[in-house]
């Protein structure tokens, strides 16, 4: 096992300078909306920290998330400080493989029992005995329960973890559910998006490094500092909406001139994330800034709520065959109804007593 | 409020709802139609057509001087109904919708004649009521159904008017209520007095048409 040296030497000897580790803090602060003061807290304990044993499950998941929490920072101080935790298991990224791999998991787990983060990635499928996703002989599900009892937390990193993404679209043939379909009994923090932004995962380790706890979640379990607000509010083409500026077509005018894309199916309505603040690329930018709508990859069933391209306003589902099918029988309803009227009221023609002069008599 | 609520007022809410308010306006109108009248044997002393289709023209804007039933019940109603009219049909959000459904739509008015329609409509809306309360031949007159219409009209108005404008809630939450709001009101519109959004003009033609049979000049 790795000796676990405080984030302040490792640091040093990678050549990051104190200036830079603090505007690394001060970043991490402003981001999670913490108190102007919290930066240096944040230093302060950050520095201190023994590097803690992290446990990467990736189940049913298709890499994206790693890719994008190891690729597009790099080589800056998020990735330096996914460095500093001590990662001692994940597919992807460690050297060793076969028994030696699921060796340094055990390890890991009965070392640091209680202790370690468990992160998730991937969706466990359930159906037919979980038989769909298997690591080393053993289904993703049992593998999940045995690494869950030991941890501290439970990270549930990109959609499929957090809400069971797309191997849980419809009509999910192998049964994906998200990590907190299974486990009841430890704190979840969910990172959805597909993927999600990689400063938020490092802003997520931060804080739980920092406090020793879950920052505050909303009420799917997000982060609230990344997930409190829509793409939508924080949209730089947001005046354009309140305008009703539309972009018609991908290539139109409007679209030239940068209006909103509300009409194209944006979901940025409806979508919490930080993209349009945190960004991509180390801040290049996001979708909605290259020209395409939010696909609303951070909510859950994401897949499963109509195209990307329908606006939100446009019906999710036919509703042309159900209105003709309603109007014949509303048609027949009133026939056969008026039939049963005219017929009634015949009757009542034949059967009249005509008023006679006795009947005015009273006799 | 979450997505899959959303789907489902989108999806299936929406099915149910067109489903209901078809049936129950088809129902209706036709079943008024089928109703008929009988052949007058009478010698027509004018068109029936020509007074129908003026009678339908000419109650659409009706005075305020001339109507019985007060100013201020004419003007709220008129301002209301164009409103309504307005933010239905010429919103762009709205075309969406229809060219979703329809496969064809028109262009949208600006968002601040929106804004304007709309809040005029509420504002309307909110008047109508307090005087149904304070003219004592309302308040006799008013019954359940009356204030289940009122309030079936007005909260698709209000969600609506908050979801544009972002106030109270978010976005999700909004549209949610807002298009829900909205299939509430269809489901009860054919079975309520909400059915005159279709009978209104049958009506005025039938009496129009009555009319101009007997060579009425009105």
């Amino acid at each position: 096992m790795k000796e676990h040296e405080t984030l302040e030497q490792r640091l040093h000897e990678q050549g990051v300078s104190r200036r830079s580790f603090l505007k690394f803090c001060a970043a991490m602060a402003t981001m999670m909306a913490l108190p102007p003061g919290s930066a240096t807290a944040i230093a302060a304990v950050l520095a201190k920290v023994k590097r803690p044993s992290v446990i990467w499950l990736s189940f049913q998941e298709c890499t994206g998330c790693t890719e994008s929490l190891t690729r597009s920072h790099s080589p800056t101080l998020e990735s330096l400080i996914f460095d500093m935790v001590s990662l001692d298991y994940h597919h992807t990224l460690q050297a060793a493989s076969g028994h030696a791999a699921e060796q340094a998991r055990e390890d890991a787990m009965k070392e640091f029992h209680g202790q370690y983060l468990l992160l998730v990635d991937g969706s466990i499928p359930l159906k037919d005995g979980g038989v769909y996703s298997t690591i080393a002989g053993r289904t993703n599900l049992d593998m999940l329960q045995e690494a869950a009892e030991g941890a501290a937390a439970i990270v549930a990193v990109g959609s499929c973890a957090a809400f069971g993404g797309l191997p849980n679209a419809q009509p999910n043939p192998t049964g994906a559910v998200a990590v907190s379909d299974i486990i009841k009994d430890k704190p979840i923090i969910n990172i959805s998006g597909c993927p999600p932004i990689p400063a938020v995962i490092t802003g997520v380790l931060a804080h739980y490094l920092t406090f020793g706890a879950l920052p505050a979640l909303d009420d799917q379990g997000r982060p609230k500092a990344f997930y409190g607000e829509t793409i939508h509010d924080r949209c730089y083409r947001r005046p354009f909406y309140d305008q009703g500026k539309f972009a018609k077509t991908f290539d139109d005018e409007g679209a030239r001139n940068g209006w909103c894309l509300y009409e194209l199916g944006c979901k940025g309505p409806t979508t919490h994330n930080a993209c349009a603040t945190t960004k991509w690329n180390g801040g290049a930018g996001f979708p909605i800034e290259a020209g395409h709508g939010c696909l609303g990859c951070s909510e859950p069933k994401f897949w499963d709520v109509g195209s990307f391209y329908t606006p939100l306003p446009a019906p999710a589902a036919d509703v042309t065959a159900f209105a003709q099918a309603a109007a014949l029988a509303g048609a027949a309803a009133a026939v056969v109804l008026s039939t049963a009227d005219r017929a009634k009221q015949r009757r009542a023609q034949r059967t009249r007593q005509k008023l006679t002069v006795s009947d005015l008599k009273g006799e | 409020m979450d997505q899959e609520l959303l789907l489902w007022v989108r999806g299936t809410g929406l099915q149910i709802a067109t489903a209901v308010f078809v049936l129950g306006m088809s129902y209706r109108v036709l079943h008024l139609l089928l109703l008929g009248r009988k052949p007058s044997l009478a010698v027509a002393r004018g068109s029936e057509w020509a007074g129908g289709l003026r009678t339908m023209w000419q109650r659409s804007f009706m005075l305020p001087s001339l109507s019985g039933r007060g100013l201020f019940t004419v003007i709220a109603g008129y301002v209301f109904h164009v409103g309504f009219l307005i933010t239905l049909f010429f919103l762009s959000q709205h075309i969406d919708l229809f060219r979703a459904v329809f496969g064809f739509g028109w262009p949208a008015l600006p968002r601040g004649v929106i804004d304007i329609a709309a809040v005029l409509a509420i504002g309307a809306m909110v008047a109508l009521l307090v005087h149904r309360f304070i003219d004592p031949v309302k308040r006799l007159l008013s019954g359940f159904e009356d204030f289940l219409t009122w309030t079936l009209s007005f909260l698709p108005l209000l969600t609506g008017f908050m979801l544009l404008r972002n106030i109270g809630f978010e976005y999700l939450t909004l549209l949610t209520l807002h298009i829900a709001s909205v299939e509430l009101l269809m489901v009860v519109a054919p079975f309520t007095k909400l059915a005159h959004m279709f009978t209104t003009f049958m009506a005025r033609w039938y009496n129009g048409a009555v009319n101009g049979f007997k060579g009425i000049n009105a």
